[in-house]
């Protein structure tokens, strides 16, 4: 961040990206919000979709960081009831695609079966992403990913395992070497 | 119930409030100040000062609960869960909005001095004699060189990190040494100087955060975690600087918990005898007494306690007697720029978080330069290397994704224009009939909105943003369009004006209220104009100024 108020039109600006939150007040939607029931088989799942976004390489995958149970706290407490439900069903859907183009179950699959399927699905996501209207809930796997990259890269393991963060760096350069290869800072 | 007799009080212990406390207990008054939220102490009370993304369960995103909770806060990006305790809780504290204003408060010890930017700019006299000159609003009672030594003095104390430029409409301060621009800020700010023939200028942000030890404290550590309370000093709020000043004199006795219902008027003597205070815990009412009183309470309800007073002699309160009460509600208007990335660079990098950002200083309506509008304009940007959010094109999933993603990205550049907004009487604050808090007192209705004057600004803020970005060689330049509601600036100036006049204006020269010399309002109300330049340096210059005044009038027995 470099101020308060620059670092939000930033993002707006660079990342195209969106707030979680952030267009509550001008959609004036009444917000709700219900407890999921995730069981503990659906974190592992989901630990295994987050491990095929981001698998172990050299460095740690999301499986590591436990994605899964921060997707649980982040669906639970931060979405909306309707993209709530999106996720839940979402949870079946990515299954039974699974089913369809494998001809078994995601988690039964082989790590480049669950590769190739997602694959698939995040061009799906994309492909929705395109055509949606701005009032229409996001694609299941647009929120698998999307919680998948912000749980693991700020979480302790992605941070400073697979990324690198200095806790008190106690001074600013502004032209330091570089050479590629070299991790990203966990934040800015 | 009747409390203690004080030399003076202090109403609100924010930036301003904890300016006067300094002041006047430095100089040997017995001081009370008060606050109307509960207690945050340095250092102790930063309970999230050193924590990390992942020791927040949502690493520091805003919840379902949170959004309900916070239906103004809500509104744009102060509202996470790293430091919620330092924003009042929306839902027991509401106004009324005849038109949208978002109004981000902090009651609490410390106030907003806790969260602020830290971006402190001096005025010139481009932005004091901007109303005599245009003629919106009501003249300056003050000039650039009579607050010229009290910038010197509060930027001593404070620790003002930034460059001595030596730019006419931004003139330099008494500076601890500059943060550092990084190495694309630098290869644009190089361009725009030479393609604009040295009339524009990209600098290092000017900020509160101090780069070398400074009276007592450690110093910015470059974690970029301000917003948390600072365990290391690192930036000037009331704890880290004038409150320990204040207490060091055992002069100041601090009441949390505290809101000051009403300035107690004797219409006889024409001064303030003292205030109510209303306990927010215990619903009792205590009344103090003082010689002076330091209204510090935040702009806008500043104004309402002076709605509030001396309302038996005139209807709309103290200070009503003019015109000006309420009126002439000003913030910066912002949210809008432009953005995009700039090429090379591959072999540089930055090392630690910057709390800053670099700064363009107002260049419109400046010399020969005319617009459609009057005023102008800064931007406030930064010239930074993506992390790991950056686009990775050839791989959507797998390891190869991941491996890119932990590499840095392309250097990006963006900025957002900080515009002025004039003095407008129709932009105003009123006492709402209808609507109480939960302590039965009335709260504010706000009808503030920008005019043709700020519309057409914004016009050349997107353009000239998208325009230098291009001609400095910044690619894929994309603008940023944002509405400018009143309020995001988190700059509420006005609504108890100083000025010449005491039919047209709250405030004399020196903050004292016309109708009751020894009430000083120092904290945004008194603003008569707004600049373009972030405002709470000259909030603490104007208060250091109030309090010796007022110290030298307690003497001479004029008080």
């Amino acid at each position: 961040m470099i101020n308060r108020r620059e670092a939000l039109s930033r993002v707006a600006i660079i990342m195209g990206g969106t707030i979680l939150g952030a267009d509550a007040f001008a959609s004036g939607i009444r917000i709700s919000t219900t407890n999921i029931a995730l069981t503990k088989m659906d974190i592992a799942f989901l630990n295994e979709v987050a491990e095929t976004i981001l698998p172990k390489t050299k460095t740690p995958g999301a499986k590591e960081a436990n994605v899964g149970a921060f997707m649980q706290i982040m669906v639970n407490d931060c979405y909306e009831t309707k993209d709530q439900a999106i996720f839940m069903e979402g949870i079946k859907k990515l299954d039974e695609a699974s089913k369809k183009m494998n001809g078994k179950s995601f988690m039964l699959s082989t790590p480049a079966q669950r590769t190739s399927l997602l694959v698939a699905l995040d061009k799906e996501a994309k492909e929705y992403q395109k055509t949606k209207k701005w009032e229409e809930p996001k694609h299941y796997f647009s929120m698998m990913k999307e919680l998948t990259l912000t749980g693991f890269f700020s979480s302790e393991v992605g941070a400073t395992k697979a990324l690198r963060h200095v806790a008190v760096p106690g001074k600013f350069i502004g032209s330091y070497p570089y050479k590629k290869g070299d991790k990203a800072w966990a934040t800015s | 119930m009747a409390g203690q007799q004080y030399d003076a009080i202090v109403v609100g212990s924010g930036i301003s409030g904890g300016w006067a406390a300094k002041e006047l207990t430095e100089k040997g008054l017995k001081v009370l100040m008060l606050e109307r939220g509960r207690n945050i102490e340095h250092i102790k009370d930063y309970v999230n000062a050193n924590k990390e993304s992942w020791d927040f369960p949502h690493h520091g995103g805003r919840t379902q609960q949170m959004i309900q909770d916070y239906p103004v806060l809500k509104r744009d990006y102060p509202l996470n869960e790293t430091n919620l305790d330092f924003w009042c809780v929306d839902k027991d504290h509401p106004y009324v909005e005849t038109k949208r204003f978002d109004w981000f408060r902090g009651y609490h010890v410390g106030g907003r001095s806790l969260m602020w930017g830290r971006q402190s700019y001096r005025w010139s006299d481009l932005d004091f004699e901007a109303n005599a000159k245009d003629g919106y609003g009501v003249d300056w009672p003050v000039r650039y060189k009579e607050i010229a030594p009290w910038y010197d003095y509060v930027e001593k104390f404070a620790g003002i990190s930034g460059n001595r430029d030596g730019i006419d409409v931004l003139p330099d301060g008494q500076f601890l040494p500059p943060m550092d621009l990084t190495c694309v800020e630098k290869d644009v700010a190089a361009r725009l100087q030479k393609i604009y023939n040295g009339s524009r200028h990209l600098i290092i942000g000017r900020t509160a955060n101090i780069t070398v030890p400074h009276g007592g404290r450690p110093g910015c550590q470059f974690r970029n975690k301000c917003w948390l309370g600072c365990p290391f000093g690192g930036y000037f709020s009331t704890q880290s600087s004038t409150l320990p000043a204040a207490m060091a004199t055992g002069k100041l006795t601090l009441r949390p918990f505290s809101i000051v219902t009403e300035i107690k008027y004797d219409k006889d003597k024409k001064r303030a005898t003292g205030v109510m205070v209303l306990d927010a815990e215990t619903n009792k009412t205590i009344e103090y007494s003082a010689k002076i009183i330091f209204v510090n309470a935040s702009t806008l309800n500043s104004t309402w306690l002076l709605m509030n007073s001396a309302t038996d002699v005139w209807e709309g309160g103290l200070g009503s007697s003019s015109d000006a009460l309420g009126k002439n509600l000003m913030d910066h208007h912002l949210g809008i720029g432009a953005g995009g990335v700039v090429e090379g660079y591959e072999d540089q990098y930055t090392f630690g978080r910057r709390a800053n950002g670099f700064y363009i200083p107002r260049y419109r309506n400046v010399g020969d330069d005319k617009r459609d509008y009057v005023r102008g304009f800064g931007y406030q940007g930064g010239g930074t290397r993506q992390g790991w959010q950056h686009e990775v094109a050839e791989f959507s999933i797998g390891g190869q994704f991941k491996d890119a993603m932990t590499e840095p990205g392309v250097w990006t550049l963006g900025m957002g224009g900080f515009g002025e907004m004039l003095p407008d009487p129709t932009n105003k604050v009123t006492l709402d009939k209808n609507v109480k808090d939960k302590w039965g007192l009335n709260v504010l209705n706000i009808d503030c909105e920008l005019k043709d004057n700020e519309l057409k600004m914004r016009k050349d803020i997107i353009a000239d943003a998208q325009e230098m970005l291009e001609k400095a060689g910044v690619k894929n330049v994309s603008a940023r369009d944002g509405d400018g509601t009143p309020g995001r600036g988190i700059h509420e100036m006005g609504t108890a004006r100083m000025g010449r006049d005491p039919k047209t204006s709250v405030l004399n020269g020196n903050n004292q209220v016309w109708d009751a010399p020894n009430v000083f309002v120092t904290d945004g109300a008194f603003m008569t104009s707004a600049s373009c330049v972030n405002p709470s340096l000259t909030y603490m210059a104007f208060t250091a100024r109030a309090a010796e005044f007022a110290v030298n009038e307690l003497k001479k027995r004029n008080l």
